[in-house]
């Protein structure tokens, strides 16, 4: 097994393409775990971590671009990124322990492709995007737009995420991520909800994203959800109208973590919780 | 032996306190060798082969095309083994599957090879041609008369006709007349419990390192609870004289009743014989998961009646436990010790020993009891709530006390069960505030206690250090106890003693770390061989003196004439005697065998709170407090660990531990991820109150602690969930699913 660590994008590129069985290593919180309980035998793996750029976090267009080894605990530390997106934050900081939080990165969790990835969730409900570096250069593609099921992403060979963009968070707007885990931490989610929405002054909503994970092979944004809130107080009644159209948009599968109507069940309860952490966000309230 | 006299005004002066603990420094540093830390010269790595069927008969096994890859240096199958004597028939086809694969992870070959890559890519080269048999993993389902059978012809004759032939054994304890009993009863509850397989889930997996020579002698390096049982099981497995294999226990990450077995040992020594050399073998947690001990998983019918005021007029329980693949699941102990805490008129249970297409169980922490105790202690709880009447009180009412004869048979001398409700009662948690959606529950348990045979070496040094060789694992804390016993007993500091865990053949034989045996027995050995070391040292100080022996009397860590007539002569301390000790007869030493009885039965008394979330069926510990007799705390904070420990092992097993099979009798969980051992954040600290009733069987009164705190915590957290979700719970684990279903349905009526 080769280990690279280029310091330039375009030859992390050309390694990952002209090599089968290459790995991208940039917290190794997935990679080393498969590696060791021999889930994969790698050819090949590319450590992205010295390339320029993959450790930072910079303003871009009122948003924020996050390297892709950026690790959860960096974001966590972060003023401007926990002011804009808690939700998203809070969501990467759920994954794994501690130990784990000083190398789990956005794109490492979104690369797994698992349905249950505790960020992904929060990426998709903030509208978030990805930079992919590739042989061809570089494309921007939508963060729900890269899983295609379990294990399985949208990136070609010799492609990987350069960088996730989250974008400019406005006024009386927030977000919030939730996960049912059966203990307190150390566990993957059996369902995760991500909300992000903003108010007009008079705590009306005016526009709203609603994701779920865990409740279907990828994760999903609930546009009935989103629309059971906007135009509305979130109120006894909306609320109850969001969680009917989480749970109705769940299409899970009985499993060893949850059965079925556990889990459509909870998807509206996690929503409507979710919804008033980020309403209360929006407020500057505390939450 | 007995309780010494001197009892009442005995005052301890190293029993009871709380030294740091001996192995702690080379813990947290890492110099520690667990099972995998040890390597030896032109050492192979080990790997199994392991059965991807639940039940399948082996045809074929060819293994030529591993055997011709480079590296590869021995290949074993069931084939490499003679035949064995009966009593380890058993273990080696657990070991090794002989004509059938019996569940999903069943070693069926195995490979020695120069490197861990080369015995990965040996194993996918071995053939094995398997005929697909179908299957059974539940134990209710494995009783019918059609069900897939195991094994033929292994069924006692205990067992009435038209059952499966998976039932192997039936057996019965009590006494008295239920049904006059229950026609008593003012309400008669009956109901059927279940629970889930679980395992010990300890940190370290098993890992050994074995080398034979050329003049077939042999070492071998383990984790285990008890290197004389891997020493006796590996030789007559291997055709050996148990004098030939020198079996040496590593640190231990953790045992909990599953290291009491072996599992890698005899393949291990198998592959250094044909390799002819040293090789190392250390399990994976998914083949730690698949193919080693958990516990069993259980079917239980209770039947409890009980007067208005509180009274249990008699109790009924059949007991089905699946033991996995083989015969030998704890379900004897689970009837023995259901109803042991109460006084009964009339007590009757039935036990049932159920094969399956699982690994085999292995012993768990009082294996059997917990399950026994969630469904009986249920029950109870269930009948006092109906009448409106305090549980702690109904228990008490019940409760069993010097004198009462045992639900199992004796009758109890001094045991300290009223002691831990009357504890229980008096303590502020039984009075604090509960709120909404918050429950409380309580639960008694028992657990028997063993003694067993063993050997302890106490040896005198030259400079006067004292070291104490015993032939048990620490997997508790023993070697602080038995230097804490040995520095009592010999009147000398903690720091002058070091305690050692002796290779087998050092010692004689020791029984395994279990039974929570190993503070009593080794305890009172220890304490033995220090006063057989002491009576050595008093005679060689009458020699120096010129006195009888009898004139002499060891006090404070000196030898001292005895009383004003034996001459007047300044004393001779334990430092003073050894540096003479060549001048004067040689090394001085003491040691002392036995079988030890007497081991005391242990009581406790569990209380929990718990906070359910109603819209998801989660439950939250709030608040646990643990009541258990200790006899004496040799080191309370290490009975403080054994009580917390066991209540945590049991807040797991009651929520969220459990084996999860698939159709196909395949483990869906067989991962720390999937299989959900609590994690700290899940976990308030855990109280704990010591009772300290003294054991009439060991001379300070030590009773062991380890196992009967994971009796009561199944049944408290179950009585505390029921009280908050307002419907009785009856199968664990309590998994939010479960739970959220339960509440959800009693709502809709």
């Amino acid at each position: 097994m080769r280990y690279e660590a280029p310091t330039r994008l375009e030859e992390a590129v050309s390694l990952l393409a002209g090599q089968d069985g290459a790995h991208v290593l940039a917290g190794g919180t997935d990679l080393l775990v498969k590696l060791r309980s021999e889930m994969i035998e790698p050819e090949m793996i590319v450590d992205i971590k010295r390339i320029e750029g993959m450790r930072d976090i910079a303003a871009e267009d009122g948003g924020w671009r996050i390297g892709a080894a950026v690790s959860g605990a960096e974001m966590g530390e972060h003023a401007g990124l926990v002011a804009d997106w808690p939700g998203v934050v809070e969501a990467a900081g759920l994954i794994g322990s501690t130990q784990v939080q000083g190398r789990a990165t956005l794109a490492g969790n979104l690369c797994n492709a698992s349905p249950a990835a505790d960020s992904v969730p929060a990426m998709v409900a903030a509208g978030a995007t990805v930079r992919i570096a590739g042989p061809n250069g570089t494309r921007d593609m939508d963060v729900i737009d890269v899983p295609h099921g379990p294990g399985k992403t949208a990136l070609e060979r010799g492609e990987f995420i350069a960088s996730v963009w989250l974008p400019a968070r406005g006024a009386r707007a927030s977000d919030a991520y939730l996960r049912f885990i059966p203990r307190t931490e150390m566990d993957i989610a059996v369902v995760g909800c991500g909300i992000s929405l903003s108010l007009d002054e008079g705590d009306r909503v005016t526009a709203a994203r609603v994701s779920l994970g865990a409740v279907g092979p990828k994760v999903m944004l609930v546009e009935d959800a989103a629309q059971a809130i906007i135009g509305r107080v979130l109120d006894e009644a909306a609320l109850s109208d969001l969680a009917a159209a989480c749970s109705a948009a769940a299409t899970p599968i009985d499993d060893k973590r949850g059965t079925i109507d556990f889990r459509k069940h909870v998807s509206g309860v996690l929503a409507r919780r979710a919804a008033v952490i980020a309403a209360k966000r929006a407020k500057g309230e505390t939450a | 032996m007995a309780l010494d006299d001197t009892k009442k005004t005995r005052d301890f002066k190293v029993v009871g306190t709380r030294p740091d603990r001996p192995d702690g420094i080379d813990k947290v540093t890492g110099r520690a060798r667990f099972g995998a830390d040890m390597v030896a010269p032109g050492m192979l790595t080990g790997r199994i082969l392991r059965s991807p069927h639940a039940h399948a008969r082996i045809v074929k096994i060819d293994a030529s095309k591993a055997e011709a890859l480079s590296g590869v240096k021995a290949v074993v199958t069931r084939a490499d083994f003679g035949e064995v004597p009966e009593d380890v028939a058993d273990v080696l086809d657990n070991c090794m599957a002989g004509d059938k694969a019996l569940y999903d992870g069943h070693a069926v070959a195995a490979v020695a090879a120069s490197s861990p890559a080369v015995a990965r890519k040996a194993l996918k080269l071995i053939e094995v041609e398997y005929e697909v048999l179908p299957h059974v993993t539940d134990v209710d389902a494995a009783i019918k008369p059609d069900a897939p059978v195991l094994h033929e012809g292994r069924q006692q004759e205990t067992v009435p006709e038209g059952l499966s032939q998976n039932v192997i054994a039936r057996s019965e304890f009590g006494h008295g007349d239920i049904e006059a009993g229950l026609k008593q009863a003012d309400r008669v509850v009956e109901r059927t419990y279940r629970t889930a397989a679980t395992h010990q889930g300890y940190i370290e997996p098993h890992a050994c390192l074995a080398t034979m020579g050329a003049d077939g002698r042999a070492d071998l390096w383990v984790c285990t609870q008890g290197h004389y049982m891997v020493r006796n099981t590996c030789a007559a497995i291997l055709g050996m004289e148990q004098g030939q294999l020198r079996v040496t226990a590593s640190e231990i990450g953790g045992g909990f009743g599953g290291k009491t077995v072996v599992f890698l040992e005899p393949v291990a020594l198998m592959l250094a014989k044909k390799a002819g050399r040293p090789v190392k073998m250390v399990m994976s947690r998914s083949e730690v998961l698949r193919a080693t001990g958990p516990t069993s998983s259980t079917s239980i019918d209770v039947k409890i009646g009980m007067t208005k005021d509180g009274k249990i007029t008699a109790g009924f329980a059949e007991l089905r436990y699946q033991g996995g693949a083989y015969p030998g699941s704890p379900v004897d102990m689970g009837a023995m010790s259901g109803f042991a805490p109460y006084d009964l008129e009339n007590v009757k249970t039935v036990g049932w020993d159920v094969v399956t297409n699982r690994p085999k169980a292995a012993a768990y922490r009082a294996p059997g009891a917990p399950m026994a105790a969630f469904a009986i202690e249920s029950a109870i709880d269930e009948a006092a709530k109906a009448f409106g009447l305090d549980p702690l009180e109904v228990r008490l009412m019940n409760g069993a006390d010097e004198g009462t004869k045992a639900s199992y048979g004796p009758t109890y001398p001094a045991i300290g069960l009223k002691a831990t409700l009357e504890a229980a009662k008096s303590h502020p948690h039984w009075s604090a505030p509960l709120g909404e959606n918050q429950g409380r529950g309580v639960a008694c348990g028992f657990w028997f206690n063993f003694g067993g045979d063993t050997c302890v070496s106490l040896n005198i040094t030259p400079d006067g250090t004292v070291t104490v060789s015993e032939g048990n694992p620490d997997i508790g804390g023993s070697r602080a106890s038995m230097t804490m016993m040995a520095a009592e007993e010999l009147g000398i500091p903690y720091d002058q003693v070091r305690t050692i865990i002796a290779d087998t053949g050092s010692l004689g034989q020791n029984e395994v770390t279990d039974g929570s045996r190993v503070t009593f027995a080794v305890g009172l050995a220890t304490i033995e061989a220090a006063r057989a070391a002491k009576r050595e040292m008093c005679r060689r100080a009458a020699m120096i003196w010129g006195i009888d022996d009898e004139a002499v009397e060891w006090e404070d860590g000196a030898a001292r004439p005895a009383g004003p007539n034996a001459g007047k002569f300044p004393p001779m301390t334990l430092k003073e005697i050894a540096a003479i000790a060549s001048n004067t007869g040689g090394p001085i030493a003491g040691h002392h065998e036995v079988n030890a009885e007497g081991a005391g039965v242990s009581f406790a008394t569990h209380m929990v709170d718990v906070e359910l979330d109603r819209d998801t069926g989660s439950t939250k510990i709030l608040r646990y407090t643990v009541f258990q007799d200790a006899g004496k705390a040799v080191h309370p904070s290490y009975v403080e660990g054994q009580f917390q420990g066991g209540a945590v092992q049991g807040i797991g097993w009651a929520l969220n531990e459990e084996y999860i099979y698939g159709e196909d009798g395949i483990l869906q969980n067989a991962g720390f991820l999937d299989y959900r051992i609590p994690v700290a954040s899940d976990l308030p600290m855990i109280d704990t109150v010591i009772l300290e009733i003294p054991n009439p069987g060991h001379p300070y009164g030590v009773r062991g602690v380890g196992e009967t705190s994971i009796v009561p915590p199944l049944a408290a957290i179950a009585n505390a969930v029921s009280e908050a979700a307002g419907v009785r719970m009856t199968q664990l684990p309590m998994s939010p699913p479960r739970v959220l279903a339960a509440v959800q349905a009693k709502a809709e009526g």
